[in-house]
């Protein structure tokens, strides 16, 4: 149960990303995986250089902000007027191109970035041994969602954001520069999926293809949770963590199908997810 | 009466017909003799022209992708030296002084199985049929594997299987065109069990993480056997995880709390690596001796000493058996030549792979695939970077030595790729099931 807490607390990170880029700009990014990897290779190369896990964090988040704004400016904006289809197969080959990418300099093999000193050892929490890593993802994880909550409700630009959430056309109408916004948007979500690839690169192993699990689960999470709502990535999140935990106890092979079988269900009794607002495009 | 003339010219041209076909009769019946040189899968049309073609596939995307590299190095180096009379070539009664199989130059492609039958299969199927494979080869996983040698079976195309350590491919699987060199769950266990009593001692209880396919079952299945037949071991049950899992800490948490003294993880590539690290985080080898009974290829250089230190395993091949035997030693130096790095036992397979093979068409003195399998079954004994080797006729799988070894501790390591010690290089005849694990082998191609 409580194992389902912290798998969960990683996906609500990389879900929200997800979610922002998706709710503002309406770009489904399958990208998304991807940068998640290039995340914790970011991440990985930091902590080589400097030996620590906070430079590591801050250049994954950094550098992802960076690759972001990128995509964005260089491919994304020409396709913000183009069918979703084209959106949905311009960022699958921009994550094709990244995950080769990762592959043609880091190579294959798995990558190592250690838990931090600080957060190396293993707690005991009575009923069993607890690596004490685990317990701080869900401190680093609460502290950043604070962070975003903060700038999504309490900016300017958060309420642009949510804003184009709710009505973009309104947004544009009302003459307020989107071009930026939506530069920045991107960035925040890239930053979000690369800092997540950070900070869960010390539990799993760092290797080109690390996101593609992500990218599903993540996608199962917005649906839960309703897309482009805060708190339904949040919740979902952390249903999701719950299942995939609980089930894996109980009945591993079905561990994803349970997810799965979850999703289908809110799909059918609550088609806007948990925390969607119906009719949202 | 022109009429009935005409018929009666026509029907006895009928008979002399017939009598000058009665006439060829025994000449029909003498090329009936040669029915076994009649074309068959790919042959003759695949080795008609100056070069033979070789399909390749091996996983460079999805778990076990850091061992597919490997492997397709092997691929490389075999068919360079092979074209060019180099490397082991050299040292091979049948193949030394000549370039390319038969003087045919190989040409190869390869293309990539994303650890997965299916892209496995489209790309073998598209070799067979477009490039008039002579020969496939290939894979790092027992359900690619197995699904390759049912394809080959299926085009009568020899299969020289890659990577695969599930009793099935040369057990109830087992078929005609596919030979395999990797040691079955059966031998590795048979040969591991033995150092484990010595060095974990007898009567432990152990635990087993499994990825859920062929090869995982497998390796559970004997290893359990063997420990329990041999040591007394007890095994307090097994998790079984998908394959490509990334996350093991629902499962680790039911091996920390289970009570074991012995942690046998079956996870390959990838998920060994990302489940001993997890293991480690749990604190589950601190308490509990770890046990990999088939050891992946980089597992060592991913994961450090730190875990991997006094780890007890089996490999295909370990680059140190360079110091015992010249040929290993001639393999283990021209890779590491051309790659920069020692080989891993992946790339050991593929290139012995290519040798044996190009040894049995020369034998052959054909590409004939019947005649290829003939040679291959007649158990000649090749001096190879393991020893001795030959393939058994019943199964199809290779009588070779399997070597035990353990992980060093970061002090003993004397060079970047030294991590780990052979403590046993149990020799193959040791270790064959004598049961032929329910392979029923047809007797004709």
């Amino acid at each position: 149960m409580f194992n389902g807490l912290t798998l969960g607390a990683l996906l609500v990170i990389v879900a929200m990303g997800l979610t922002i880029i998706f709710g503002a700009l309406g770009v489904v990014n399958f990208a998304h995986g991807a940068l998640y990897a290039v995340g914790a290779y970011a991440g990985f190369v930091a902590y080589e250089y400097t030996g620590s896990f906070v430079a590591a964090m801050a250049a994954g988040a950094a550098f992802l902000m960076l690759v972001g704004i990128v995509i964005e400016r260089g491919l994304i904006r020409l396709y913000y007027q183009r069918p979703k289809e084209d959106q949905i197969l311009v960022t699958f080959g921009v994550g094709i191109v990244l995950v080769e990418g990762l592959r043609a300099i880091f190579g294959g093999l798995n990558r190592n970035l250690p838990a931090p000193s600080w957060a190396g050892g293993i707690v005991n929490l009575r009923v069993t041994l607890y690596p004490t890593y685990r317990i701080d993802v869900l401190a680093i994880v609460g502290l950043s969602l604070v962070l975003l909550y903060f700038i999504l409700y309490r900016t300017r630009l958060g309420l642009i954001v949510r804003a184009g959430i709710e009505d973009q056309l309104m947004v544009n109408i009302l003459g307020i520069n989107v071009t930026r916004t939506f530069m920045t948007v991107f960035g925040l979500g890239a930053m979000a999926a690369g800092f997540a690839g950070v900070i869960n690169a010390p539990i799993v192993t760092v290797s080109p293809d690390m996101g593609a699990d992500v990218l599903v689960q993540s996608f199962v999470v917005i649906v839960i949770g309703g897309v482009g709502s805060f708190w339904g990535a949040v919740v979902g999140g952390l249903i999701a963590g719950e299942i995939l935990s609980l089930a894996a106890m109980i009945e591993p092979a079905y561990s994803q199908v349970a997810l799965f079988a979850v999703m289908a269900l809110v799909l059918i009794l609550r088609p806007q997810g948990l925390f969607g607002v119906q009719g949202r495009q | 009466m022109a009429q009935r003339k005409r018929n009666s010219v026509s029907r006895r041209r009928v008979l002399q017909g017939a009598a000058a076909a009665a006439g060829t009769l025994p000449f029909v019946h003498v090329s009936s003799g040669f029915a076994a040189e009649e074309a068959i899968g790919n042959w003759p049309a695949g080795a008609a022209g100056k070069t033979v073609f070789v399909g390749v596939t091996t996983p460079l995307t999805g778990p076990y992708s850091a061992d597919g590299v490997d492997h397709l190095k092997g691929y490389q180096l075999a068919i360079e030296h092979l074209n060019e009379g180099k490397g082991l070539v050299e040292h091979m009664p049948t193949l030394k002084g000549k370039k390319g199989v038969l003087g045919k130059k190989i040409t190869y492609k390869s293309a990539d199985t994303h650890t997965q039958p299916n892209p496995a299969i489209q790309a073998q199927t598209g070799f067979i049929t477009q490039d008039k494979a002579i020969m496939v080869t290939g894979s790092l996983n027992s359900a690619v594997a197995i699904a390759i040698e049912k394809l080959a079976q299926r085009y009568k195309v020899i299969n020289m299987v890659g990577c695969s350590g599930a009793n099935e491919t040369t057990g109830v699987d087992c078929q005609k065109y596919g030979f395999r060199s990797q040691p079955s769950a059966w031998m590795a266990a048979k040969a591991l069990a033995p150092v484990l009593g010595k060095e974990i001692g007898k009567n432990k209880k152990s635990i087993y993480l499994v990825p859920d396919y062929a090869y995982g079952h497998s390796v559970e299945q004997s290893t359990g056997e063997f420990t329990t037949k041999e040591l007394g071991w007890k095994s307090l049950g097994s998790q079984v995880c998908p394959l490509g899992t990334t996350d093991y800490s629902s499962y680790l948490l039911n091996i920390a709390n289970s009570g074991a003294d012995v942690f046998v993880n079956v996870a390959f590539g990838a998920d060994a690596v990302a489940s001993c690290k997890q293991a480690k985080q749990f604190g589950i080898l601190d308490k509990m001796k770890m046990v990999v009974p088939n050891i992946s290829a980089f597992q060592g250089k991913e994961l450090g000493p730190e875990i991997m230190g006094g780890v007890y395993g089996t490999m295909d091949f370990w680059w140190t058996l360079a110091e015992t035997n010249a040929l290993a030693k001639v393999f283990v130096d021209t890779f590491h030549a051309k790659f920069n790095y020692r080989p891993s036992w992946p790339a050991h397979i593929a290139y012995t792979q290519m040798m044996v093979w190009a040894d049995a068409v020369t034998r052959a003195k054909t590409f004939n695939p019947i005649k290829v399998i003939a040679e291959l079954e007649a158990g000649h004994k090749l001096q190879m970077p393991l020893g001795e080797v030959w393939y058994r006729k019943e199964d199809h799988q290779q009588v070779r030595a399997v070597p035990v070894v353990v992980g060093k501790t970061k002090t003993e390591m004397r060079n970047e790729d030294d991590f780990f010690k052979i403590v046993g290089l149990t020799p193959g005849p040791e270790v064959m099931p004598p049961d032929f694990l329910g392979c029923k082998m047809p007797t004709s191609a």
